[in-house]
């Protein structure tokens, strides 16, 4: 498998992030870089600033200092340009409860900027993938269960094609097939040329997909198994 | 020309979904509204009056059962976005705040029409009012509506933060709206034949209102949604 | 920013104390002036022969109008330094908006104050609806206090500042509304029935009365000053907290605690990185 350098510009570069969270330093001096492709998996107790540094990739979060460069964006300096490439999947469903996971689905590919003719065809591949099936999609999303809410918030995510992905603890609260489901959209996310950082307590499950891993505790990088060959297949 | 497009287009989206979610939902219909005719009972029950004393002061009691319902519309339209982290998903779509803005200020607008006409007809039944002037009663209901739909959506993002209350929105919501309440009243006493004030004066004072409150929030929104 | 302090816990400095005790001095004197030595109002009706006017009342005049003109100046002060937060984003102006909001938003209520006193015996009611300065004049104080209860709700002055910037600015934008609107409500207006011109204003009134303006002037700047500078010292102390949460948390676990926590074999844990 080819090297997919984006003119060799890592796809994610933080030196000494500092990023607050009202006044406590959720991040106290971040250094890392993932490049192009990667699968980066995050692990460290609660607390130890995961969800901050990815919502930091995002551009939800404001860097207090230090540099931060996602996707060649300077978050320092402006941070809504680089949103529309990154997918985030958060604690929260980001779903709005009375539409049904169709009506969802399609506002949040609209929202992303896509024509109505790109949205449906894209949605209807979107929602196959997730494994969601028909008889759910004209329902309430407040009725459904967690992991089927869980696949809607992802099928939302994957209509926009993003090319780095930012999966928070993506696992907790489904089932075997929703683990599974979870697993492929990794899958066809790195074969898509996309780059992936998941943050993960359930090593044994994450470690199949990607053979580097980050250890963060107390606000900074602890551990890092560094960038890996990818000389190995995807399924 | 297609940005301008595809701002409307945007706005239109947001604009569809929050009808569309209100619709599902019933809130402002089966809860708002009610409210406001309670509001009318309760103020004919308070001033133990006949319908001519309830005639004269019938504007005033109409804006002001507008402005309380609104509070309550304008509360319910900033929650939709605090629950289950749909604002930070708004954000990372990168529709721009101001289509936002605008789509949700639609959205409140057009159930505040809503609430004007069911209150109109609560008016005519409960205090006795007649119309004089039709097409003022319409222009000064729709630009008011505007100017407290926008202005109310402005504020909106502002009170439904983590760690505020929402008892705040109506300490900021209320006072900005001062003006909007002392000339949708007049001119509708004008309408109502209540008074004789020149109640197209007072309109075009609501236009003024009306545009200044959209062109803030347009251009506001953005800042208040980000940290 | 100017003047730093000598002792440690407190917001005075030389130059403000001489300030604080020269403003003191002024209020001393401007007491005396408008209470003892300036005359009451009175006047004889050209017609009827008898005495008329505001009598003592008009006393109010050299606290009123001097408050009325720097509350509208400290307004302006936050509505300036509110432009400043959005397009600067520096802790200065935020802090300079907050303390301006503040010593205006007590300015607003001494005028109301102050003028329903002086109104209650000329015009023989504490308030009067309808009319155009008092009725913007209280809408401008509900508006920031709006302003200032909406500061009061976070700790966090960073997700704060913006917000309570548009806040400043929609309030001011909003009063040539209120004013507008009031001004055409009724025609009856008290203002216009006793304004400045009406009174006979000159030798030692004119005097106490450009006096006031000076010491009143010297009052408020002294009180933006501190409350300036003491809502400097709270950024300072939210600065220097975070600064040692920060060294606290770097310290926080050692990479095998860590292992231990979360249970991970030497294998797979690695090398540490800087």
């Amino acid at each position: 498998m080819a090297d997919r350098y984006r003119g060799g510009v890592p796809v994610v570069e933080l030196r000494g992030a500092v990023a607050l969270l009202g006044n406590f330093p959720a991040l106290a001096g971040v250094d890392l870089t993932v490049e192009s492709g990667e699968v980066v998996l995050l692990r460290g107790p609660n607390g130890a600033g995961k969800t901050t540094l990815l919502r930091l990739c995002a551009g939800l979060v404001r860097p207090e200092s230090g540099s931060v460069e996602v996707l060649g964006h300077d978050l320092v300096v402006e941070r809504r340009s680089v949103r529309r490439r990154v997918a985030l999947l958060g604690h929260a469903t980001g779903l709005y409860d009375d539409l049904t996971i169709t009506q969802n689905v399609h506002f949040w590919a609209r929202a992303a900027g896509l024509t109505v003719s790109e949205a449906t065809g894209r949605v209807d591949a979107a929602l196959l993938r997730m494994g969601l099936s028909e008889r759910l999609l004209g329902q309430p999303v407040h009725t459904l269960s967690a992991g089927q809410r869980r696949r809607t918030s992802l099928a939302a995510l994957v209509v926009r094609r993003p090319e780095l992905w930012l999966l928070d603890e993506p696992h907790a609260g489904l089932d075997q097939s929703g683990r599974d489901v979870v697993d492929g959209l990794v899958g066809d996310a790195v074969a898509a040329g996309a780059t992936v950082l998941v943050s993960s307590h359930e090593l044994d499950r994450v470690a199949g997909l990607g053979p580097r891993v980050v250890t963060i505790s107390g606000g900074v990088v602890v551990a890092d198994t560094g960038p890996a060959d990818r000389g190995g297949s995807h399924d | 020309m297609t940005e301008v497009r595809r701002f409307l287009a945007d706005a239109r989206l947001v604009a569809v979904r929050d009808l569309r979610i209100e619709f599902r939902s019933r809130v402002v219909v089966g809860q708002v509204v009610p409210f406001a005719l309670l509001v009318l009972v309760l103020f004919g029950f308070a001033l133990d009056a006949d319908h001519r004393t309830l005639r004269t002061f019938a504007s005033g009691l109409f804006w002001v059962a507008v402005l309380l319902s609104a509070l309550l519309a304008v509360h319910r339209s900033a929650a939709l976005e605090q629950s289950d982290g749909t604002l930070d998903a708004l954000r990372m779509s990168g529709l721009p705040p101001a289509a936002l803005f605008m789509g949700k200020a639609t959205a409140v607008f057009v159930q505040l029409v809503l609430l004007e006409v069911v209150l109109m007809g609560g008016l005519f039944v409960l205090y006795g009012v007649e119309v004089v002037d039709p097409a003022l009663l319409v222009a000064a209901g729709l630009l008011a509506g505007v100017a407290v739909a926008a202005t109310g959506t402005l504020y909106g993002a502002l009170a439904s933060g983590p760690g505020v209350r929402e008892t705040l929105l109506p300490i900021l919501l209320l006072p900005v709206l001062a003006p909007v309440l002392i000339a949708a009243t007049r001119a509708f006493d004008d309408a109502l034949g209540a008074a004789a004030v020149d109640g197209w004066a007072w309109t075009g004072l609501l236009a003024v209102a009306a545009l200044i409150a959209t062109v803030v929030g347009t251009l506001a929104h953005g800042v208040l949604i980000e940290d | 920013m100017a003047g730093r302090d000598e002792r440690p816990g407190t917001t005075g400095s030389r130059g403000s104390r001489l300030l604080g005790c020269v403003a003191l001095t002024c209020l001393a004197v401007l007491g005396v002036l408008a209470f003892v030595l300036t005359g009451p109002d009175v006047r004889i009706h050209p017609t009827t022969g008898e005495e008329f006017g505001q009598f003592d009342a008009v006393r109010m005049l050299y606290l009123h109008v001097p408050m009325a003109v720097l509350m509208y100046a400290s307004f302006m002060l936050c509505a300036v330094a509110s432009v400043g937060v959005l397009v600067k984003r520096t802790p200065w102006w935020d802090v300079m908006a907050h303390s301006a909001a503040e010593v205006g938003t007590v300015l607003c209520g001494l005028v109301l104050v102050t003028g329903s006193i002086w109104g209650r015996p000329v015009w023989n009611t504490w308030w009067e609806w309808g009319d155009v300065r008092l009725m913007t004049t209280l809408v401008l104080f509900l508006l920031f206090a709006g302003y200032l209860a909406l500061r009061r709700t976070t700790t966090d002055p960073r997700r704060q500042e913006r917000q309570a910037a548009v806040v400043a600015l929609v309030a001011v934008l909003d009063i040539p509304l209120v004013n507008r609107s009031v001004a055409w409500w009724e025609n009856r207006t008290l203002h216009q029935r006793s304004t400045l011109e009406e009174l006979k204003i000159e030798d030692l009134t004119l005097f106490t009365l450009m006096f006031g303006f000076l010491t009143f002037g010297l009052v408020v700047w002294w009180l933006t000053l501190q409350r300036f500078r003491v809502g400097w010292l709270e950024r300072a102390a939210i600065d220097h907290a975070v600064g040692s949460a920060m060294a606290e948390r770097r310290s926080e676990t050692s990479a095998d605690e860590l292992d231990a926590a979360i249970g991970v074999t030497d294998e797979q844990a690695g090398e540490a990185s800087p």
